[in-house]
């Protein structure tokens, strides 16, 4: 790791206008993620604000929203009792992330900010130009299993790794920062970037823009969702494909259903027209087939991940099913 | 109780190793993955290679070297030597701290919710079965008996 300078303040105004302050500033919350970047000498700060001291751990639920605060853990959002009970999708996704020493240190804003895990991204010695504009992206070409088949670029196909935004997109969550220019929300659908032509753009926040909390609204739908991640190894591993999901029935006609999608995209990926295709009609094998197809109509398979076109069908098929009540 | 000046690059487990002699916390990976370097910060479990010695200003750090009581160890230690849970060694204090956590967090319930629950530390030699095996000794002789209890 390069020299670098370290703050803490108990102030989060303070610790954005450090960060505003030095172009090479950056915040650090568990660790988990930045330590490894910096090592890797994928990312090189040269000013470090540590921001585990602001007061932003807290899980509430007021007035029909749930509110986490960024620095709140993994761990604690995961075991939350309302969490568990109101929005199963956000614990599930959270249980399956990682390892529990990872969780319980790593924060909800580090998770949401923490990069691909493409491997020429991470080795600074490929070419990538998410990492180094203009340099070229050899997964195009090259070893591309753990890659888009949506969303993706002529420049970057790389997949955006976090479980939880994957479940709070299907929620509809609300992201809230305080930045030099003072406080604001987006969509969470919106703090992801597409790569298009500038895939070294990978968020919306400004440089010195730091995420205070997230709040999902409650709702029948978050109450009936759950998180399926499918990978190579039974536990503590990165999402091949994963589904969020949630539910609503009239008897056996679909009410309401949200949908998002890990492991294929380089953001959270929804798909209006899967939703669109089980929306007010019966939850049956023909359905969510057909939600499925619309899925991936414009998927863009590569050599090595072409099997993910029919694995996020089945993983799709595998988690309404459940949802649905026939398994 | 230790006062360290160190840069603020200086990982936990580059503190503990080579600023204090605490040698227990292996360096496997030092990317979070294998969890070799598992100690507990303030009770709770934590890979020591992916948080900044300067981060833990002031809190208490518990290595595999805190876990006995003069002359005796802990039950989880002794599981482990009963039930030869370890061929190398390498991964053996990060899993003895990841299993103290584990039991202190009440996850022993079956095998399996063992498995997923220490599934955080790798270990090489492959001796799981075995691992498994004290980990299930370690609840039964320890009930509570994690982190609550640890020396420094
Ligand atoms: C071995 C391993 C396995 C993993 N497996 C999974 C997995 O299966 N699923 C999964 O989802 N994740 C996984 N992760 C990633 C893990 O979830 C992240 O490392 C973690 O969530 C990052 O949180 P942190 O608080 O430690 O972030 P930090 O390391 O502290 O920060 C990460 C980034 O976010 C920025 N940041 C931190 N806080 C804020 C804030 N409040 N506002 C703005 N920017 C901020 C930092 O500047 C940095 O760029 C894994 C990680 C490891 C090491
Ligand atoms: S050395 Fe820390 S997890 Fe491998
Ligand atoms: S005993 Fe050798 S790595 Fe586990």
């Amino acid at each position: 790791m390069k020299l670098f300078d370290y703050a803490r303040t108990a102030r989060a105004s303070e610790a954005v206008e450090l960060v505003a302050a030095r172009p090479g500033g950056a915040f650090i919350a568990g660790g988990t993620e930045l330590t490894n970047l910096m090592k890797d000498g994928v990312l090189a700060p040269d000013l470090v604000v540590d921001v585990n001291s602001l007061p932003l751990d807290h899980i509430t639920l007021r007035n029909g929203r749930l509110s986490i605060g960024a620095t709140a853990r993994m761990r604690d959002v995961a075991e939350h009792p309302v969490v568990r009970e109101h929005f199963p999708v956000v614990s599930e996704a959270l249980l399956a992330s990682a390892s529990p020493q990872v969780r319980g240190r790593a924060s909800v804003g580090g998770n949401l900010m923490q990069r691909t895990r493409c491997w020429y991204y991470r080795d600074p010695g490929s070419p990538c130009n998410r990492r180094e504009p203009g340099s070229g992206c050899p997964a195009l070409k090259g070893q591309n299993r753990w890659h888009a088949i949506l969303g993706g670029s002529d420049h970057c196909i790389a997949v955006h790794p976090s479980d939880l935004a994957v479940a709070l997109a299907a929620l509809d969550a609300v992201v809230l920062t305080l930045g030099p220019d003072g406080r604001r929300s987006l969509p969470l659908r919106d703090l992801h970037l597409l790569p298009g032509g500038t895939p070294h753009r990978e968020t919306g926040l400004r440089h010195g823009e730091m995420i205070t909390g997230v709040e999902i609204p409650q709702s029948p739908l978050a109450r009936h969702s759950r998180y399926l991640k499918v990978r190579d190894r039974a536990s503590f591993e990165f999402a091949v494909v994963s589904v969020a999901a949630a539910l609503t029935l009239k008897g056996r006609v679909v009410s309401d259903v949200r949908l998002a999608f890990g492991g294929i995209a380089p953001k959270p990926w929804r798909s209006p027209k899967a939703e669109q295709a089980l929306r007010n009609r019966p939850l049956t094998e023909v359905t969510i087939a057909m939600a499925g197809r619309a899925l991936v109509k414009d998927a863009t398979p590569r050599e090595h991940n072409a099997f993910k076109v029919d694995l996020v069908q089945r993983a799709l098929a595998d988690i309404l099913e459940t949802l649905g009540g026939k398994r | 109780m230790h006062r360290l000046t160190v840069e603020a690059r200086v990982t936990l487990l580059d503190a503990l190793r080579d600023r204090l002699a605490l040698t227990g916390a292996k360096k496997g990976c030092d990317r979070g993955e294998c969890g070799a370097c598992t100690v507990l910060v303030d009770g709770r479990r934590v890979k020591s290679c992916m948080t900044l010695a300067v981060m833990e200003d002031g809190r208490r750090i518990t290595t595999v070297e805190g876990l006995t009581r003069g002359d005796r160890l802990h039950a989880v230690q002794e599981a482990f030597i009963r039930r030869d849970a370890f061929q190398c060694g390498f991964c053996t204090s990060g899993q003895i701290m990841s299993a103290v956590a584990c039991i202190d967090e009440g996850r022993t319930g079956s095998d399996d919710e063992i498995r997923e629950w220490i599934s955080g530390n790798l270990c090489r030699c492959g001796c799981y079965p075995n691992i498994v095996d004290a980990v299930r000794d370690g609840a039964r002789n320890a009930p509570g008996g994690g982190a609550g209890e640890a020396g420094r």
